[in-house]
C-alpha cells in the first residue's frame, strides 16, 4: 500500500501536485489550492482509494511564507477505514492580509467537515467557498481577529463583559506575580485590553 | 455583666438565670452562616474536587450548606468552580445580579481565582475582573479540606458581618472566643479516655 495514493495523485493532477513528502508510510503532498476540492472528491470516491473519514482539518500560520502568497496552509488528514491507509493533504493559501486565504469548501464529500472548517474559519481566517453555515463556532461574533494567526498579541483580550475597575472593586485586582519578570506568565493582562477592537484588522 | 458592644462572641450564657441574651445581628448572621443554600456554577475539572467535597466523605452538610439551588433567586453562594471563559463571562455576571442579597461568592480554584494558565485571549483572568468575590480557594484543583476551610472562612466573614470582598482574616475559634462554656462555673468536667475505660461515665 506504500505511496500507492500519492502515485495515484500525481498520475491524475501531474503538475497540480506540488509536492509530496514520504516517510514510514506517513503520506503527505501539497495540491493547488484551486484544485482542492476535485482531489478530495478524487479521494473520496475511487475505488482503490476510499478514504471515507476526514480525520482532521486545520491551519497553521507562516507569516515567512506570506510574500509567495502562501501564508496559511490549511492540512487535511485522512484515514480509509475500509483499505487502512493515511493520507496528509495541504495547500497554501493568503497573502499577509488574508487576501486569497480561501478554498473550496469540503461539506458535500464529507459532511464531517462543516463544524471543522468553521474552527478553522474562527481560529485562522481561512474562508471557505461554498460553506453552508460559515460562522464562528468557538468564539463570540463580536470577536474581532483571529486569534492563532502568529500577528494575534498573546495577551490581547477582547472581552464581553467590561471589567470592573479597582474603585468599584474596592481591592487591588492586579495578582502578585508568581514568577520575576523575566520568567513565567505576565499577570498584568487587564492593562492590555485593546481599546478599541475595530482597529484590529489583520496587517 | 458583661459589655455587649465589646464582646466578641455571638451570645452570652447567664447561668444563674438559664437563659441566653444576644445581639440581634449576632443572630442573624448565625442563622445565615449556618443555612447557605449554593448555586454551583461549575465550568471545568474542579467539578470532580467540588463532587467530593460535597459527598459523604467530606460532606459539605456538616456545614449547613448541603442544599444545592439550581435556581439563583433562591441560593445564597454562589460557587464559582472552574475556568470561566471571555465567552461564559455575559452568564456569570447574569447568575450574580439574579441572585438576592445576600449573597456571597466562592471562586472554587486557580482558574476562578486568576485565570491559572489560561494566560490568553479566551479566559477572564479571575472572576473578580467581573463580580465581586469574597473567598479564593487556592490549587489545581483545591483538596477538599482547602475547600472545607474557604467555606469555614466564609461562615466567619457572615458571622462577622464583614461585606468586604476578597479580604479574608484569620480563623478564630469559636468555641475559645465564647465564654462562659468552657469557663464557667458550670463549664462540663472533661471526659477522659481513662474515665470511660474504667466504665465510671454513664
Amino acid at each position: 500500500m506504500s505511496k500507492l495514493a500519492l502515485d495515484m495523485l500525481r498520475t491524475r493532477f501531474g503538475a497540480d501536485i506540488l509536492e509530496t513528502h514520504d516517510a514510514h508510510g506517513d503520506e503527505t503532498a501539497v495540491v493547488t489550492p484551486s484544485l482542492w476540492k476535485d482531489v478530495c472528491q478524487y479521494l473520496r470516491t475511487d475505488p482503490a482509494l476510499d478514504f471515507d473519514m476526514l480525520v482532521d482539518l486545520c491551519a497553521v500560520d507562516y507569516p515567512a511564507r506570506a510574500g509567495a502568497g502562501q501564508r496559511l496552509e490549511v492540512v487535511l488528514h485522512l484515514y480509509s477505514i475500509k483499505k487502512r491507509h493515511r493520507l496528509r493533504l495541504k495547500a497554501r493559501v493568503g497573502d499577509a492580509t488574508l487576501l486569497g486565504a480561501d478554498v473550496d469548501s469540503l461539506c458535500d464529500v464529507w459532511p464531517g467537515a462543516n463544524w471543522f472548517e468553521r474552527e478553522v474559519y474562527d481560529m485562522s481566517g481561512v474562508t471557505f467557498r461554498g460553506h453552508p453555515d460559515l460562522r464562528r463556532i468557538l468564539l463570540y461574533p463580536e470577536f474581532v481577529g483571529h486569534p492563532l494567526l502568529k500577528d494575534y498579541p498573546a495577551q490581547r483580550t477582547q472581552p464581553l463583559v467590561d471589567y470592573r475597575s479597582e474603585a468599584e472593586a474596592g481591592v487591588p485586582l492586579e495578582k502578585l506575580a508568581p514568577f520575576h519578570d523575566d520568567e513565567g506568565m505576565p499577570f498584568d493582562r487587564r492593562g492590555l485590553v485593546h481599546p478599541d477592537p475595530t482597529s484590529l484588522e489583520p496587517s | 455583666m458583661i459589655d455587649l458592644a465589646t464582646t466578641p462572641t455571638s451570645a452570652v450564657i447567664d447561668h444563674d438565670a438559664g437563659f441566653a441574651t444576644t445581639r440581634f445581628d449576632a443572630l442573624l448572621h448565625w442563622a445565615q452562616k449556618y443555612s447557605l443554600f449554593q448555586y454551583p456554577f461549575v465550568t471545568a475539572c474542579c467539578g470532580m474536587e467540588f463532587m467530593s467535597t460535597m459527598s459523604p466523605r467530606f460532606d459539605l452538610a456538616r456545614f449547613g450548606a448541603e442544599a444545592p439551588r439550581f435556581s439563583p433567586r433562591q441560593s445564597d453562594v454562589l460557587w464559582v468552580v472552574g475556568t470561566i471563559s471571555q465567552r461564559q463571562a455575559p452568564t456569570l455576571r447574569r447568575i450574580y445580579e439574579q441572585m438576592m442579597d445576600p449573597k456571597w461568592v466562592i471562586a472554587f480554584g486557580t482558574c476562578a481565582s486568576s485565570g491559572g494558565f489560561y494566560d490568553n485571549y479566551a479566559t477572564v483572568p479571575g472572576i473578580d475582573k467581573i463580580i465581586r468575590c469574597d473567598i479564593y480557594v487556592p490549587g489545581c484543583p483545591p483538596r477538599p479540606e482547602a475547600v472545607l476551610d474557604g467555606l469555614m472562612l466564609l461562615q466567619d466573614k457572615i458571622a462577622r458581618g464583614d461585606r468586604t470582598a476578597g479580604v479574608v482574616k484569620p480563623r478564630v475559634d469559636p468555641v475559645t472566643a465564647l465564654p462562659g462554656l468552657r469557663d464557667g462555673p458550670d463549664a462540663p468536667a472533661e471526659v477522659t479516655v481513662e474515665g470511660v475505660l474504667d466504665g465510671d461515665a454513664p
